[in-house]
Order: C-alpha cells, then sequence, then structure tokens
C-alpha cells in the first residue's frame, strides 16, 4: 500500500489529559492512547465505541482543539503542527451532535453559513458573499427563502444542515462528523445520512464519521474502527467487520445492537458483556478490555496486544481470537 | 385469549397552553393483556409519553384526560379518588423513566429509598423490608447488595441506577410495569444487558410491561403486540409479526424504509420527507398526510377510522380502504 495516497495518516496518538485526584496531586486520564489509522480522500471511516471510549478526544485532537499528548497526524502527506495548523484549517471542518448548541441561536442562516467565508477571506464582493451562501444552501437542501431566518426557528433536521452547510463553505477535503443524526428521529436521520452521502459522491470529501449506531455506521462507512478504552481494538472494512468481527468486544457490541426484524431479533444470539466499561483513570494494566473478556488469559494482564494485519487490511488487537 | 388486564378505550390527553390547547392524545385505543410486553412506538412528540402518563395520571399542571377511558380490570380508574389512584401507582402499577434521577432522591441512600417503597405498599415490618429491598437489588442483577443499600445514587452508574429504578418500581410486585425509553440514554450493551433482565423478570414475576420507545430495534427485540402513534394518534395496532411484516399504514412502512438494515446496507435509504406535524395546527384528515407519497385527497379531509386488516391487526389508513375496493372491483395493482 503507498502511503501517498493517504488524506488523513494517524500514528500513536496519545491525549491525556490531567486530573485532578486530591490537593497538588493529578494523574493522567488516558482518553487517547496510542490510536492509528488511514483515511483515504473520498473515504468514510466509521469510529464506534462505547460513550467515554475516546471516540470525541480522537477527533477534537485531529483538528487541534487539544494538543495531543504524543504522535503523528500527517495531512496529504504533511506532519500536522502547532504552526501549519492554521493554514489547514480550511482543509479540516467538524459537525457536532447538538445541532441546538452548536449554532448561535440569534444568528441568521445566512450569518452562520458567511461566518467561515468571512474569516477566510473568500469572496470579493457582497454579492459573490450571497451568491456562495445561497449555493451552500442548496447543496444541503435548504430553502433559499430560509437565509435570513434565526437558526432557533428551524427542526433539528434542518439545523444540522445549517451545521454542515456552514462546515463546507470553506470546501474542506477532511470532515470530524461527531454524532452527527445521534440527536435526530429516525424518518429525519435517513435524510441527513442521504445528504452525507450525495455530498461526499458530489465534492469527494472524507470522513471520520463518529457515531454510537452501529446501523447507521455500517451504512454509511467504507471502513469501521472500533475503540475501548482509548484504543482501537479492530478496525476493517465495514461489511468484513459486520460479517466476520473477530476481537470479543466487537463481537458482543455488534450482537448488542438491537435489529428491527422481530425474526432475526428472536433467533440471534446476544453475547452479553459482564459489567461496564472500567474507569480510565484506571485502566486495567495489559489490554483493557480483560476484565470483561470471556477469553482473557494471564498474558492479557501483562502485555498489550496491538493491531495485527489479519489479511486484507483486518486489524485486530487480540491475542486469543 | 388471555384476560385484558388494562384497557385504554378513545383517549384523548390535552395541554391547556397559552398558545391554544395542545392535543398531545387524540383518540387513542389499545388493551394489554395479563403478562404481556406490549410496545408503543413513534418519533418524539407523537404522544407515547402523555399517554403512559395519563394512565399513571401524573401529567404536568396544564394537562388533562378530556376524553375516554382506561379500564383495570375493567374498572375505569379516572373515576379513582386520590386514595385509590395512590394504591394504583404503588401496588397495580409502576413506572420507569430514561433518567432514573426522576424516581430517585439523590438525598437519600438506596436502601432507604427501596425500603420506604416497600413499607408504604406492603405490610412488612422493618427487617422484612431490609431483606426484600437487597433480595430486590440481587434480582436486578446489582452485585454486593448489602453495600449498595448504604450507597447514594451518584455512587453508581447510569447502568447500575437503571437497575434499582427497575428494582424499587417492581418491589410491590406490580401487574403492570410501564418502561418509558428505560434504556434510549444508555450504550447499547448495557442496554442490551437491561432489556435482557426486563424480559427475564416479565418471565419470573409474570407482570405486563408497556414499553415505551422510538427504537424499533427494542420492539422487534421484546414485544408481543406494537402501537405505532404518529401526531397523538395510533396508525395501526398488531402483533409485533403484523407490524414488521404487513405494515399497513404508510407511516410505519416508511419507518421501516428509513432505516438502515441487513437488506438496505447497499442502497440508499429512502427518508420519511417533510418534517413532524405541529400538534397546534392539526389537519382535518390524516395526521400524516403531509408527508405522505401516497396521500389522496380523501386523507386530506377526513380522518381515516381505524378498520382490520388482518387477525389482530388493526390500522387507519384510506389506502386500505382503496385497497379492498379495488379487489373487490376486481382491479389488481399490476
Ligand atoms: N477536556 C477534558 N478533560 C478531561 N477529561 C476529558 C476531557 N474530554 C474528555 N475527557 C474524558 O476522556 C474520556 C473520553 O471522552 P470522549 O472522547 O468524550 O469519549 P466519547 O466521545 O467516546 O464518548 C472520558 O473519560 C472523558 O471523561
Ligand atoms: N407539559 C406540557 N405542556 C404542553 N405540551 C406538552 C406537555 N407535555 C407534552 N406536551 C406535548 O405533547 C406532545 C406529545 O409529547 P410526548 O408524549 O412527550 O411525546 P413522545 O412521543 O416523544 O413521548 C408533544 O408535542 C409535546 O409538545
Ligand atoms: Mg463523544
Ligand atoms: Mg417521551
Amino acid at each position: 500500500m503507498s502511503d501517498t495516497k493517504n488524506l488523513v495518516e494517524v500514528r500513536d496518538l496519545k491525549m491525556h489529559f490531567p486530573v485532578k485526584t486530591g490537593w497538588n496531586k493529578t494523574i493522567p486520564l488516558k482518553a487517547v492512547d496510542g490510536v492509528s489509522f488511514d483515511i483515504k480522500p473520498g473515504e468514510t471511516l466509521g469510529l464506534v465505541g462505547e460513550s467515554g471510549c475516546g471516540k470525541t478526544t480522537v477527533g477534537r485532537t485531529l483538528l487541534r482543539l487539544y494538543t495531543p499528548t504524543s504522535g503523528e497526524f500527517r495531512y496529504n502527506g504533511e506532519l500536522v503542527t502547532e504552526k501549519n495548523m492554521p493554514s489547514l484549517r480550511k482543509e479540516m471542518q467538524m459537525v457536532f451532535q447538538d445541532p441546538y448548541s452548536s449554532l448561535n441561536p440569534r444568528m441568521t442562516v445566512e450569518d452562520i453559513i458567511g461566518e467561515p467565508l468571512d474569516v477566510h477571506k473568500l469572496y470579493s464582493s457582497r454579492d459573490e458573499r450571497r451568491e456562495k451562501i445561497l449555493k451552500l444552501m442548496e447543496t444541503v437542501g435548504l430553502n433559499a427563502e430560509h437565509a435570513t431566518r434565526y437558526a432557533h426557528e428551524f427542526s433539528g433536521g434542518q439545523r444540522q444542515r445549517i451545521g454542515i452547510a456552514r462546515a463546507l463553505a470553506v470546501d474542506p477535503k477532511f470532515i470530524v462528523c461527531d454524532e452527527p443524526v445521534s440527536a435526530l428521529d429516525v424518518s429525519i436521520q435517513a435524510q441527513v445520512v442521504n445528504m452525507f452521502e450525495e455530498l461526499q459522491e458530489k465534492l469527494g470529501v472524507a470522513y471520520l464519521f463518529i457515531a454510537h449506531d452501529l446501523l447507521v455506521v455500517h451504512h454509511i462507512s467504507d471502513r469501521i474502527a472500533v475503540m475501548y478504552l482509548g484504543k482501537i481494538v479492530e478496525i476493517a472494512d465495514a461489511d468484513e467487520l459486520n460479517e466476520n468481527p473477530i476481537h470479543p468486544y466487537t463481537t458482543s457490541l455488534l450482537s448488542a445492537v438491537p435489529i428491527p426484524d422481530p425474526n432475526i431479533a428472536r433467533s440471534r444470539k446476544r453475547i452479553t458483556l459482564e459489567g461496564e466499561i472500567p474507569s480510565p483513570l484506571h485502566t486495567p494494566s495489559g489490554c483493557a478490555f480483560r476484565t470483561r473478556c470471556p477469553y482473557a488469559t494471564e498474558k492479557c494482564a501483562q502485555e498489550c496486544p496491538t493491531l495485527q494485519d489479519r489479511g486484507n487490511g483486518h486489524q485486530v488487537a487480540c491475542f486469543n481470537r | 385469549m388471555s384476560e385484558k388486564i388494562l384497557e385504554v378505550k378513545n383517549l384523548h390527553t390535552s395541554f391547556f397552553t397559552d398558545s391554544g390547547e395542545v392535543k398531545a392524545v387524540n383518540g387513542v385505543s389499545f388493551s394489554l393483556e395479563a403478562g404481556k410486553i406490549l410496545g408503543i412506538v413513534g418519533e418524539s412528540g407523537s404522544g407515547k409519553s402523555v399517554t403512559a402518563y395519563s394512565i399513571m395520571q401524573i401529567l404536568a399542571g396544564t394537562g388533562k384526560v378530556v376524553e375516554g377511558e382506561i379500564l383495570y380490570k375493567g374498572e375505569n380508574i379516572l373515576n379513582y379518588n386520590k386514595n385509590q389512584m395512590r394504591s394504583f401507582r404503588g401496588k397495580v402499577c409502576s413506572i420507569i423513566f430514561q433518567d432514573p434521577m426522576t424516581s430517585l432522591n439523590p438525598t437519600f441512600t438506596i436502601g432507604s429509598q427501596l425500603m420506604e417503597a416497600i413499607l408504604l405498599h406492603t405490610d412488612r415490618n422493618k427487617e422484612q423490608a431490609r431483606e426484600r429491598a437487597a433480595e430486590m437489588l440481587t434480582l436486578v442483577g446489582v452485585n454486593e447488595p448489602e453495600k449498595r443499600l448504604k450507597q447514594y445514587p451518584h455512587e453508581l452508574s447510569g447502568g447500575m441506577r437503571q437497575r434499582v429504578m427497575i428494582a424499587m418500581a417492581l418491589a410491590c410486585e406490580p401487574d403492570i410495569l410501564i418502561a418509558d425509553e428505560p434504556t434510549t440514554a444508555l450504550d447499547v450493551t448495557i442496554q442490551a444487558q437491561i432489556l435482557e433482565l426486563m424480559q427475564d423478570l416479565q418471565k419470573k414475576l409474570g407482570m405486563a410491561i408497556i414499553m415505551v420507545t422510538h427504537d424499533l430495534g427494542v420492539i422487534a427485540g421484546m414485544c408481543d403486540e406494537v402501537i405505532v402513534m404518529y401526531g397523538g394518534r395510533v396508525c395501526e395496532r398488531g402483533t409485533a409479526d403484523a407490524i414488521f411484516y404487513h405494515s399497513a399504514h404508510e407511516y410505519t412502512k416508511g419507518l421501516l424504509r428509513s432505516i438502515p438494515s441487513a437488506s438496505n446496507m447497499k442502497e440508499k435509504l429512502v427518508p420519511i420527507e417533510g418534517t413532524p406535524i405541529n400538534l397546534l395546527n392539526m389537519p382535518k384528515g390524516c395526521a400524516f398526510c403531509s408527508r405522505c407519497d401516497n396521500a389522496m385527497k380523501i386523507c386530506l379531509e377526513q380522518k381515516p377510522d381505524e378498520m382490520w386488516v388482518g387477525e389482530d391487526h388493526l390500522a387507519s389508513c384510506w389506502m386500505n380502504v382503496k385497497k379492498e375496493m379495488q379487489e373487490k372491483a376486481g382491479v389488481t395493482n399490476e
């Protein structure tokens, strides 16, 4: 595999937050603890895992909303640093879960979408600015008449469209989508999922698509990465991961997804995980999943398995499966 | 057929707000059989919670049941006085919510809250109540029950709190458990644990469950009967198989098309276009008609009545009338 073909290359990325545990004492919360993955231009990598496993932190660290503790991020082959991030900002955008809180309710749609155009001086006249805004609104399926309305006048699905139009204003090549459809009703969710897919076909933008709904992630992703306590435990092609999951965590996660089909639901065997995800302040030694793993051995407590390719890019971090 | 333990007949519940009467529940009927799990599904604002709260009579101040009957073993509970209602809520019917902190008091220990519920609604003494509380925690899969009894709600994880709330709701062995989106805030693995627990307890204790959720996957996994709601009305109701495999309302069909499933992974999803309706501005005809691809003239003008479309399957959609008329006239849809 030629490395130059990747748009995004992440190597051993770590984001540890210092957490006060007492007077004068802090310990690191290892929110992201050595993740590596690639994304090709126009590709979607889905990122799944239970809440608190570090998905949002991965996205925010890539966009330098946090300064990573260590690790590398190459964008188009170029090492991303504090210094060149401002010039790369135009290339990378983020879309958030909550369309209600991520948009200023007192701004008009026109101003929300226009703001990044202003910041990056992407027009030469008022007319051009307006034209660009209307074009963006059309791209995400918003009615041009709504340009002068305020964000709070819109429904959840429409606000999500406004947020996406704003992200698209600078013509990015990579968008981190952090739970962008989680707050929406299913009937509206499908509209927004389709829009993401259509935008990708039209504009060739790559997504890191974070979500906890595994069916939605399967639908939209080319490949999927599964995280557990700050680490990626398995990455594979989306269909491959769903049909042949290898890591015991992936297997149980998939078996817990409610399937909207009574016959399948009745005949299916659930692999129920015991207990809950441990605190990221006190992660178990070795493999972090071993405390809930039915296959755990002595070795798992001593050593942490790394991702190994099992063929066709299906990577798994597990000694026993 | 087994015993109908709860019958809701033509329920209308409204909120009287400054902007007018919000008809949140608009002619809902269904019956719940003893020991069965009934699902109520629909998107947000469709009236699921208000239906549940009407049964428990825990509506917000401006809310009122304006028409209809709620029969428990044949008795209309809407005629109950305060005492009868209190006893209904304690001994007959319990409710659990999405957020366990709605039912748990942060300033009291788990033990004292569980014991209070038990002492209030059964004739156990203090010692027996404590035993029962520990027993209930074990039953809902809380480890180290003796230790937990002394802990406060905030010392437990979200999943544990949900288990405690279930223990609390079941402490007095109700005939009916209403669960309003009990797993919506939880991760799928914890959701699976809680749903499994509810099914296990249902088998062990034999109560009936009303499962309120927006998630068709949760419905498919555990419900015997299903009610699909939209805009405060019932679109269709029937067995889970009837609803999923022989949907007879355009809204249900649309919902099932719009969710990703094993069969449409390689295809574009088919969304329901438009936005949910405004209850202050209800259309004259079918509530769903403005978003329905197959809407006919009559759908705009006249509310469709509920009609039988199969054994144990009722639906309110003019398309069924059209189909029936076409079949009678010998026209096929080829
Ligand atoms: N700014 C922060 N400071 C300290 N801890 C944080 C911060 N952001 C996230 N965390 C912690 O990092 C872990 C991962 O969080 P997050 O990335 O939000 O997970 P996810 O998005 O998968 O739910 C959690 O334990 C969370 O509490
Ligand atoms: N306290 C209230 N005051 C006014 N309207 C209310 C109140 N509670 C609920 N409603 C309205 O009733 C409708 C149904 O709400 P609800 O039953 O909570 O829906 P859901 O199906 O999401 O549970 C909503 O449109 C909501 O606006
Ligand atoms: Mg997150
Ligand atoms: Mg509700």
